[in-house]
C-alpha cells in the first residue's frame, strides 16, 4: 500500500511538472555532419525555452525515407509537430488539411517585413502561413579551382562563350573541365541552370512555373537541351551515378576545373580547409548573374491536440527565424539566412555575395524557384522533366528538337 | 439407451478433447491465416483498386477508370523498364540455369572436397543484393574496378565500360544476379541428382551409353521437376529485383536500367504519383501470375493423372 501511495505522489507531482512544458518533434533529414550540428542547435534553442525536444531523424535519400514515414504517420493521425516540407508539397499538405495555422506567430514575429514575399508566398497555404523557412540555398552556382584554371590559362567564365572557352582551355590542358555527377537530379540541377541562362528568369518562370506550352517548344529550349548536349564533352565518361560530393571532390583535388552545382557544395570545400576567394571561388552560373535559382527548406507545423504541444511548436517556429539560429545553421550548412535584415558579417564571401544577390533578385524577376529541388512544380512534374533531361543526356544521339517537344508531352501527360 | 443420453464425466472430457483435436489446427493457423489475407491479398485488392483513381501523394477515391493504365502504356520509361525486365529476365535465368546444371553435374562426380566447393558456391546466396550491387558496382565502375586494374597492368587499350553505357547497362545487372543465383541453382540440382535412382543409371552404363548421353538422355529429364522449382523461384527474382537496380546503377545512367519494381516505387513514394505506381505494380502482378497459373495448372494436373 505504501508503494502505491508514494507512487501516486510521485505521479501527482511529476504530472504538472511534465505539463508546463510542450513536447516537439520535429521529422528531418538532416544528418550529415555540418547538418546534424545546424539541427542540434534548434534543439538547444528550443530546449532552452523550456519544451522537450523529440528527435525524429529519418536518414537517407534526399527525404525520400522521411517523407514515406510521415505519411504513414500523418494517415494514422499522429503526426509530428513540424516536419521538413518544402516547395509545392507545402500546399499538397495543406490541401489535406494537416496543417497548423502560424497567422498569430508571425503577426508577432513581423514576418511580412522580414521574408521576401516570394518566399512568403511559398510559407502560405490559403493565405494563412503554415510553414516556416529555415534557409535559402543558391542553384546556380559555379564552383572553380582557381589553381586548376591557371595551369590551363583559363578564365572564371562570365557568359556561356567564355564557359566553353575556359572548358576548351581545361580539357586542352588534360583537365577534365567539368566534374559531374550523371544521376537524375544533378542532370536537372544543370540543365536548369542552361534555362536560367539562356532563356533568362522571366521564360524560365514560364516554363517551369507555369509550364506554358509554347515556352517548353521554342528554339531557346532546344538551345538550352543543345548546350547540354554540348557538356557531355566536357565531362568525363564514368560520371554515371556518382554522387554529386564526390564530383565536389574531383574539383578540390585538382583533377577537374569546375562544377556546377548549388552552394551545399560549399560544406565539401569547408570540410576541406578551403577557404572561398582564395582556394576556391564561387561565381554565379555564367549568363545567370542577376538571377537567384533559390531551394528554401522550410519546417511545415502539423495541426496538434495538446495545447502545450501546440504553445512549443509555435515557439518552435520563432525560434528558426531567430538571428543567433539563422546564423549557426546557415554557417554549418551552406546556405544563407532567410531573413534580410540578417547581419552577414560573420559569413564568408561567398554567402556574403549570395545574400546581396538574392536581395537584388527578389526586388525583381530574378529570384526564381529551382525546379531540380521542388520548389518550382510539383514531385510529378519534376520527375517527369528528370526523365527526359536524363534520357537525352545520356543518349549520345539525342536530337534537341525531339527533346523539347519531349519535354512539354511529358509535362503535359503527368498533369 | 439411457447411458448415452446422460453422458458420464469421462465422455464429456473425451469429446471436449475430441473438440480441440479437430480444432487446435485450425485455431493455430487462424492467426497467420488471418495475417496473409488482410496483409496480402486485402492489399492487392486495395492497390487494384487505387490504380483505378487519381491518387497522388495520399490515397485517394476518385475514380478515373483505366486513365491510369492508358497513362502507362505511353510512358517511355515504363516501356523500358519492361524492356529491361524482359533482357534481365531471360537472360539471367537462362545462364543461371546453365551454369547451375553444370556445375551440379560436375560436382555430382564424387569429387574430393565435395562439401567445401559447395558452400564456396552457395556463398554467395547468402549475401543481400544490397551487397552484390554494390560489390560489383565497384568492380564493373571503369574508374575503380577491374577496367583500372587491368589498365594499370599495362593492359592500356582495355576497356570495359558497360556499366556506364546506356544500351550495356543491363549486361551488368544480370553478371551480378548470376554471379548471386547460380550457386543456388546448383544446389537445387544436385540434390535432384543426388534423388536419381543410382541403379538406372547402372543400367543404363551396362547397355554401353557414354557419360555425357546418360545425363542428357535420362538423368535431367527426369529432373523436370526440379527444373520447374528453379524456373520460378529465378523468375520471381527476376521480377521482384529492385535492391540489386538500387544499389548498383539506381536505374542509371538516365533511367537506362530501370526495372518495373524501381518504376514503381519511384512513383509511389518520391514522384507522388500514386495510381501511375498502383497500376504498374497491378501489371507485375499480373506478369507473375501469367507464369504461375500455367505452372501450377500443368503441376496439378500431373498430380491427378498419377
Amino acid at each position: 500500500m505504501k508503494a502505491i501511495h508514494r507512487l501516486a505522489l510521485a505521479v501527482s507531482l511529476a504530472l504538472p511538472l511534465s505539463a508546463l512544458a510542450g513536447e516537439v518533434e520535429v521529422l528531418h533529414w538532416w544528418t550529415s555532419g555540418g547538418e546534424k550540428r545546424a539541427a542540434d542547435t534548434l534543439r538547444r534553442l528550443v530546449e532552452e525555452k523550456g519544451h522537450t525536444w523529440k528527435d525524429f531523424a529519418v536518414a537517407g535519400g534526399g527525404g525520400e525515407a522521411a517523407m514515406t514515414v510521415l505519411k504513414t504517420r500523418a494517415v494514422s493521425g499522429n503526426p509530428p509537430s513540424a516536419a521538413q516540407i518544402k516547395g509545392p508539397d507545402i500546399q499538397e499538405w495543406g490541401e489535406l488539411g494537416l496543417l497548423a495555422n502560424l497567422d498569430n506567430v508571425a503577426e508577432q514575429g513581423k514576418w511580412e517585413e522580414l521574408l521576401p514575399k516570394q518566399v512568403a508566398k511559398v510559407m502560405q497555404y490559403d493565405d494563412s502561413y503554415v510553414a516556416v523557412p529555415v534557409n535559402v540555398h543558391r542553384v546556380n552556382w559555379l564552383w572553380i579551382n582557381p589553381e586548376v584554371f591557371e595551369k590551363a590559362g583559363a578564365k572564371p567564365p562570365k557568359t556561356l562563350d567564355e564557359f566553353w572557352a575556359a572548358a576548351d582551355k581545361l580539357k586542352a590542358a588534360g583537365f577534365i573541365p567539368v566534374a559531374h555527377g550523371g544521376q537524375p537530379w544533378q542532370d536537372g540541377t544543370v540543365f536548369e541552370d542552361f534555362v536560367l541562362s539562356i532563356l533568362g528568369p522571366e521564360d524560365y518562370h514560364k516554363a517551369f512555373v507555369e509550364l506554358d506550352e509554347e515556352v517548353l517548344t521554342s528554339d531557346k529550349m532546344v538551345q538550352a537541351f543543345a548546350a547540354l548536349k554540348k557538356l557531355r564533352e566536357y565531362i568525363d565518361p564514368d560520371a554515371a551515378g556518382r554522387d554529386w560530393n564526390r564530383a565536389t571532390g574531383m574539383v578540390i583535388d585538382g583533377k577537374a576545373g569546375m562544377q556546377i552545382m548549388g552552394d551545399w557544395a560549399k560544406s565539401e570545400w569547408t570540410a576541406a580547409n578551403k577557404v572561398a576567394g582564395k582556394d576556391y571561388l564561387c561565381v554565379p552560373f555564367p549568363g545567370t548573374q542577376g538571377s537567384f535559382a533559390y531551394n528554401i527548406d522550410s519546417l511545415a507545423m502539423f495541426k496538434l491536440n495538446d495545447e502545450e504541444n501546440r504553445k512549443a511548436q509555435e515557439d518552435l517556429a520563432r525560434t528558426v527565424l531567430e538571428p543567433e539560429f539563422q546564423q549557426v545553421f546557415n554557417q554549418n550548412k551552406g546556405s544563407i539566412p532567410v531573413r534580410l535584415d540578417q547581419d552577414m558579417s560573420e559569413f564568408d564571401s561567398c554567402a556574403q555575395q549570395s545574400m546581396a544577390d538574392f536581395k537584388e533578385a527578389a526586388k525583381g524577376e530574378g529570384l526564381q524557384p529551382s525546379l531540380a529541388h521542388g520548389m518550382a512544380a510539383s514531385s510529378y512534374v519534376q520527375g517527369a522533366v528528370f526523365d527526359v533531361v536524363t534520357n537525352f543526356f545520356n543518349d549520345p544521339e539525342a536530337d534537341p528538337k525531339q527533346a523539347a517537344k519531349q519535354l512539354a508531352a511529358a509535362i503535359q501527360a503527368v498533369q | 439407451m439411457s447411458s448415452v443420453a446422460v453422458p458420464t464425466p469421462k465422455a464429456v472430457h473425451r469429446s471436449s478433447m475430441d473438440w480441440l483435436q479437430a480444432w487446435l489446427p485450425k485455431l493455430v493457423l487462424a492467426p497467420s491465416v488471418v495475417i496473409v489475407l488482410v496483409g496480402f491479398y486485402a492489399y492487392i485488392l486495395w492497390t487494384l483498386l487505387l490504380s483505378f483513381t487519381n491518387s497522388r501523394f495520399m490515397p485517394s477515391y476518385k475514380w478515373v477508370g483505366l486513365d491510369q493504365y492508358l497513362r502507362l502504356m505511353e510512358n517511355d520509361r515504363w516501356w523500358v523498364a519492361s524492356q529491361n525486365l524482359l533482357v534481365f529476365g531471360g537472360l539471367f535465368i537462362a545462364i543461371s540455369l546453365l551454369i547451375g546444371v553444370v556445375l551440379a553435374v560436375l560436382l555430382d562426380q564424387r569429387i574430393r572436397q565435395e562439401g567445401a566447393i559447395r558452400t564456396i558456391y552457395l556463398y554467395p546466396m547468402a549475401l543481400s543484393m544490397i551487397v552484390t550491387g554494390t560489390a560489383w558496382q565497384w568492380l564493373l565502375n571503369p574508374g575503380l574496378g577491374l577496367d583500372k586494374l587491368l589498365r594499370d597492368w599495362g593492359w592500356e587499350g582495355f576497356r570495359f565500360d558497360w556499366l556506364v553505357d546506356p544500351d550495356r547497362v543491363v549486361y551488368c545487372l544480370v553478371i551480378a544476379a548470376v554471379w548471386q543465383a547460380s550457386g543456388f541453382v546448383m544446389a537445387l540440382f544436385l540434390a535432384g541428382l543426388r534423388g536419381v535412382d543410382q541403379s538406372i543409371i547402372r543400367a543404363a552404363q551396362v547397355d554401353g551409353a557414354s557419360l555425357p548421353t546418360i545425363y542428357l538422355r535420362i538423368v535431367l529429364p527426369s529432373l523436370r521437376p526440379v527444373f520447374f522449382s528453379a524456373l520460378m523461384i529465378l523468375a520471381h527474382i527476376a521480377i521482384k529485383s529492385f535492391d540489386l537496380v538500387a544499389a548498383m546503377t539506381a536505374g542509371g545512367p538516365g533511367y537506362a536500367s530501370d526495372l518495373p519494381a524501381m518504376f514503381m516505387y519511384t512513383h509511389t513514394f518520391t514522384r507522388g504519383q500514386m495510381g501511375l505506381g498502383a497500376a504498374s505494380a497491378m501489371l507485375m502482378l499480373a506478369a507473375i501470375l501469367a507464369i504461375l497459373v500455367p505452372y501450377l495448372y500443368s503441376e496439378l494436373r500431373t498430380k491427378r493423372h498419377e
